[in-house]
């Protein structure tokens, strides 16, 4: 449902002290857990300071998260249609499934041969010393559908590391997020592969530019729609077989 | 309770009155109800969110601070402490004084003051040999701040660490003691301060006149209460652009700075619900101060109440 946005500000008469209390309404509902209803001048406000900071502090996922919320209104619909019209993205969509510790059997996927998505994702997540429980939740979208695409987009992140087999550092991220912008058309990863590579050194920027961003977008313009694929019924595939089933050409 | 509307608060607080109204000898299990920002909670629950409000924002306090007022409330400060006009020797409580704003400034203007004591001493004592005035001035010297001391009180120990390693890195230690400690309930004698003040403070205290009654006691007879706190702004036009820069502005700041809107939510809201400066100069009358009084800064955003124990 979409949350009723409002600004009247209604006077309450307090009975116990006649005060009278002025409130600033910014939105009527709570749609899940978490969400925080936010009028367009906070979006505009947010999407502005969350670029800034994103920008001067690298380390502030936060504030990749939030200006990805705020600028998404435009993609994230585009993406749950993308969904929706496609079998396993709409079966996605009524399941829920999330990607977590919890969720995931480790052991098991850790059993599996190497090569296989299972293994390798959690060869990933050791290898780089990430896990899939620090990505955020969503705050500041108004659309509890969307708010779970955008949650599926952002714990998909790590299978992208996986599938295009870059590594968690700068230009790997950098890498993610050409191939994700040409994918999701979310403005944060447009503007996170734009101004991303400026902290990078000049060699690094050299191999960026000649290979792997041209691989990234050639990969990203053929495959299908990375947030169709119900990763979590996949394990046992091999990355290679994904790969190609999904139109990523192997990576440089 | 964290993250409830705006809407619902509403019913809940027309709820919540209703149920005080027909008395407390119903005995709600949880405690009387009072509110935290636009929410109704019971002051147990009240106590403990603020408890985690502050020490979640203890770390970016400062910056936050500067953030939001663009620094005004450096002037704010300052001017709270020039109408103390404290002098060498006054002994200072500064309540819910966390990161230490108030007790730096009061360290350095009595350190000015003397100073100038001093010098005024010297130009006096021009006809003596110069071994008596070097004397002079070493045992003057070691009482740079003239017996002065300021006790800073908090209830909040994240706010108490961030104040502690502010002194140690800006060089302040003599004169100055930190203490955990309840406004509701300090953990001091009667008739003890010369001047107690609170900064921005008073508006987390869940029972403010149990606040007030604490500090009558604590303060000398002569003793002067000084609060600097948010309060009403009167001019219409005024008040509305207040109102859109502090719901629409501040709590962003909040997340982009801080990484937590709820808190700043939650000070915008307090705000709101802080009594206007004729309700609390009534209630600081209440706890029996005289010559009660309140200035306005920057037309009404924030009140100076002042009131003195005879």
């Amino acid at each position: 449902g979409r949350a009723r946005l409002s600004h009247a500000e209604p006077r309450a008469r307090d009975a116990r002290s006649g005060e009278e209390e002025e409130e600033e309404d910014e939105g009527c509902y709570q749609l899940y857990p978490g969400h925080i209803p936010t009028s367009p001048l906070q979006k505009a406000l947010l999407a502005a300071g969350s670029a800034c900071m994103a920008l001067y502090d690298p380390y502030r996922h936060d504030m990749v998260a939030v200006l990805g919320e705020t600028t998404g209104c435009l993609a994230l619909p585009n993406l749950r249609d993308k969904m929706k019209h496609h079998p396993e993205g709409y079966r996605i969509l009524q399941e829920r499934p999330r990607i977590r510790l919890s969720t995931l059997d480790m052991a098991r996927l850790r059993g599996l041969p190497d090569g296989s998505l299972g293994r390798e994702y959690v060869r990933f997540l050791e290898d780089n010393k990430v896990s899939p429980d620090t990505r955020m939740p969503p705050k500041f979208v108004d659309d509890e559908e969307l708010a779970y695409v955008i949650q599926r987009y952002r714990e998909v992140h790590d299978l992208m590391h996986t599938l295009l087999g870059m590594p968690t550092n700068m230009l790997g991220e950098v890498v993610v997020k050409w191939f994700e912008a040409v994918q999701t058309g979310l403005p944060m990863c447009v503007l996170g592969a734009a101004f991303g590579p400026v902290r990078l050194s000049a060699r690094k920027l050299q191999v960026l530019a000649t290979e792997l961003i041209p691989w990234a977008i050639r990969s990203g313009q053929n495959a299908s729609c990375i947030l169709n694929i119900y990763y979590e019924q996949r394990w046992e595939q091999s990355v290679e077989s994904l790969r190609e089933e999904i139109g990523i050409f192997p990576p440089p | 309770a964290a993250g409830l509307c705006p809407c619902r608060a509403v019913l809940a607080r027309r709820g919540g009155a209703l149920r005080a109204l027909c008395g407390s000898r119903r005995g709600l299990a949880a405690g009387p109800e009072t509110h935290f920002g636009f929410q109704t909670v019971t002051e147990a629950e009240r106590r403990e969110k603020i408890y985690q409000v502050f020490e979640s924002v203890a770390k970016k306090y400062d910056v936050m601070n500067d953030s939001m007022t663009l620094g005004i409330h450096r002037v704010w400060k300052d001017i709270l402490v020039h109408k103390m006009n404290p002098s060498p020797g006054t002994l200072l409580l500064d309540v819910a004084g966390g990161t230490g704003d108030i007790a730096f400034r009061f360290i350095n203007y009595v350190r000015s003051v003397r100073e100038r004591q001093l010098q005024r001493k010297l130009r006096h004592h021009q006809n003596l040999s110069w071994q008596e005035i070097a004397e002079s001035y070493q045992e003057d010297k070691s009482k740079s701040l003239g017996d002065s001391q300021v006790v800073v009180c908090d209830i909040n120990k994240e706010m108490l660490k961030v104040g502690k390693q502010k002194a140690q890195h800006l060089g302040y230690s003599e004169g100055l003691s930190w203490v955990l400690g309840n406004a509701e309930e300090l953990p001091f004698d009667d008739d003890k301060f010369d001047v107690y003040t609170i900064a921005f403070g008073i508006r987390n205290v869940t029972r403010i006149d149990l606040a007030l009654d604490e500090a009558y006691r604590v303060l000398k007879p002569g003793g002067r209460f000084l609060c600097l706190e948010f309060s009403h702004v009167s001019n219409p036009l005024l008040s509305r652009l207040y109102d859109l820069y502090s719901f629409q502005v501040i709590p962003v700041l909040g997340e982009v700075i801080a990484g937590d809107w709820k808190s700043y939510q939650y000070l915008v809201e307090s705000i709101r619900r802080f009594p206007p400066q004729e309700e609390l100069k009534a209630m600081i009358e209440d706890a029996g101060f005289f010559k009660v009084d309140y200035q306005n800064l920057n037309s009404g955003i924030v009140a100076i109440h002042s009131g003195f124990k005879l």
